[in-house]
């Protein structure tokens, strides 16, 4: 066995031992199934629900809305972003009132949200695009800022006007700080989407867990947990996937934020 | 430009220049009076201890940062702000990550507008006299430092700028590679035929290079002596043991007080 094929196998023997003594637990000191269900009953649940309950057209609708909101509301950021360094006034007028509304928990708006925009994925969108919008604005303004002396002097010795710094040197330089950004707005997409489907829906995995919990059909719930985090791991993944492309030149950055 | 230079007319000519660097409350005063012209075609060497201002009349040659006072001519012309007819080589390469060797080599022509295609050959073809020939497509990160600052030397050529400003561009390399670039310095410059303000810390780099070197005076930094290397082109590493070339050094380490210390 390689090196490398050891570090991977490791994680999944703790999480073999992890499942093996929380199923004897529950099965030895008879825990019933509606505190904590065992992972055998989970994964019959996981599967019953691929099969009966039309898991992967819910957890379609809820990857949708995570990622369309997550798209409309970097792209937002990035464009604010720009905006508010390119034009120094902007930030001084606009900037206090973006960190003013990014205090305002996205949950307690998310009712009017609903009552805005509708009972369907639209008002969704719109909630992922608030949560994902500030994490990219915050690093666009940083990563536009944060150029080295050097390099300005560089392009300063060539008389390169604001646009030509700005194409040149700013943008490219800020984008492995976009991506920092990215990554937190991703995770951050999934729970937005969920809190949006809490509040008011009739389609996707969060629709599926209040259902559930109604119903306390507990192991239903950790099934639905399970197609949660495979959906946020897979979207994690497909972005460092992107990034390693984008970003070629900056070392990898392998670690979860938010 | 210098094929129209009418005779006598210095490619660079500085006057009375002084620049005082204000910190608050107190000021400190980097350059006071400095007078130098530089003839076209001419590499000439600025020495002088750290801090002597040899980087900020660099900067002001450069157009980077306004004096304050004197005044700056090239080619006839007073300093106002950044010139297209300036090539600089930075301390460090500076060259950016994101761009292949030869897109580095390019940027210049991206900014000033220059056509893209034609100036491809010309970056391919400096890139070959500098010595990376076959490292087109490679990205910064993937050459040695050596190799990043011989790229960054195409990049300061490739616009065709008459006057070559370098501060310290060797400084970081190992005295091996140092002496080496140095040898493909004076090739290059032979071969392109451009003025050269070269600022340096080491004194034999300085006499090997250079048709002229300026000792400059410790903070604040004026022209000390100008000491007149008459060594024949291209000079060899042999050359370096030479007594004239010994004795060139130990004067220039003299003016700055080293006596006779190894600097």
């Amino acid at each position: 066995m390689t090196a490398a094929a050891r570090r991977a196998a490791l994680p999944l023997v703790v999480l073999a031992l992890v499942l093996a003594g929380w199923e004897a637990v529950v099965r030895g000191f008879e825990i019933p199934g509606y505190l904590v269900p065992a992972p055998s009953a989970v994964l019959a649940a996981f599967f019953r629900g691929f099969a009966e309950a039309n898991y992967l057209g819910h957890a379609a609708i809820t990857a949708f809305q995570a990622v369309a909101g997550f798209l409309a509301g970097s792209a937002l950021g990035i464009a604010i972003g720009v905006w508010v360094v390119v034009f120094p006034t902007a930030e001084r007028i606009v900037y206090p009132y973006v960190v003013a509304l990014q205090t305002v928990p996205k949950v307690a708006v998310a009712p009017l949200i609903i009552v805005w925009f509708g009972f369907g994925i639209e008002s969704k969108i719109v909630i992922v695009a608030l949560v994902s919008l500030f994490p990219v604005l915050v690093n666009v303004i940083a990563g536009l800022k944060s150029v080295d002396q050097d390099r300005l002097d560089l392009m300063s010795a060539l008389s390169a006007s604001r646009w030509q710094v700005l194409r040149y040197l700013r943008l490219p330089n800020a984008l492995p700080f976009v991506f920092a950004g990215l990554n937190t707005a991703i995770v951050f997409s999934v729970i937005g989407a969920i809190v949006g489907e809490f509040v008011g829906a009739n389609r996707g995995v969060g629709f599926l867990i209040m259902q559930a919990h109604y119903a306390l059909d507990i192991a239903g719930a950790f099934a639905l947990f399970v197609v949660l985090s495979i959906m946020g791991v897979a979207l994690h993944w497909s972005l460092q996937w992107v990034e390693r492309r984008v970003v070629f030149w900056a070392k990898a950055e392998e670690h979860f934020r938010g | 430009m210098p094929e129209g230079l009418p005779a006598g007319l210095a490619a660079l000519s500085i006057r009375g220049l002084g620049m005082v660097f204000e910190r608050g409350a107190a000021s400190v005063e980097a350059l006071a009076a400095v007078d130098l012209e530089v003839a076209d075609r001419e590499f000439v060497a600025i020495v002088g201890p750290s801090g002597c201002g040899k980087s900020t009349l660099l900067k002001l040659v450069a157009g980077l940062r306004r004096p304050t006072r004197g005044e700056i001519a090239l080619y006839g012309r007073p300093v106002r702000g950044p010139r297209s007819d300036v090539g600089i080589v930075f301390q460090s390469p500076v060259l950016l990550p994101w761009r292949t060797v030869l897109d580095n080599v390019l940027l210049p022509a991206d900014v000033l507008r220059l056509p893209r295609a034609e100036y491809r050959d010309r970056a391919a073809a400096l890139l070959e006299l500098v010595g990376l020939a076959g490292f087109e497509r490679h990205y910064p990160q993937e050459l040695s430092g050596g190799m990043q600052q011989r790229a960054a030397i195409a990049r300061a050529l490739v616009h065709d700028a008459p006057l070559l400003l370098m501060d310290e561009p060797f400084g970081a390399l190992d005295a091996m590679t140092r002496e080496q670039m140095n040898l493909e310095l004076q090739r290059i410059w032979a071969a392109q035929r451009k003025t050269v303000m070269f600022i340096t810390h080491s004194i034999p780099e300085a006499v090997f290079l250079a048709d002229r070197v300026v000792v400059m005076s410790a903070r604040p930094g004026r022209v000390l002596e100008v000491i007149d290397n008459p060594m024949p082109r291209l000079r060899t590493l042999d050359d370096t043991l030479k007594p004239e070339f010994g004795e060139l050094v130990r004067r220039v380490r003299l003016l700055l007080g080293g006596h006779g210390v190894a600097l």
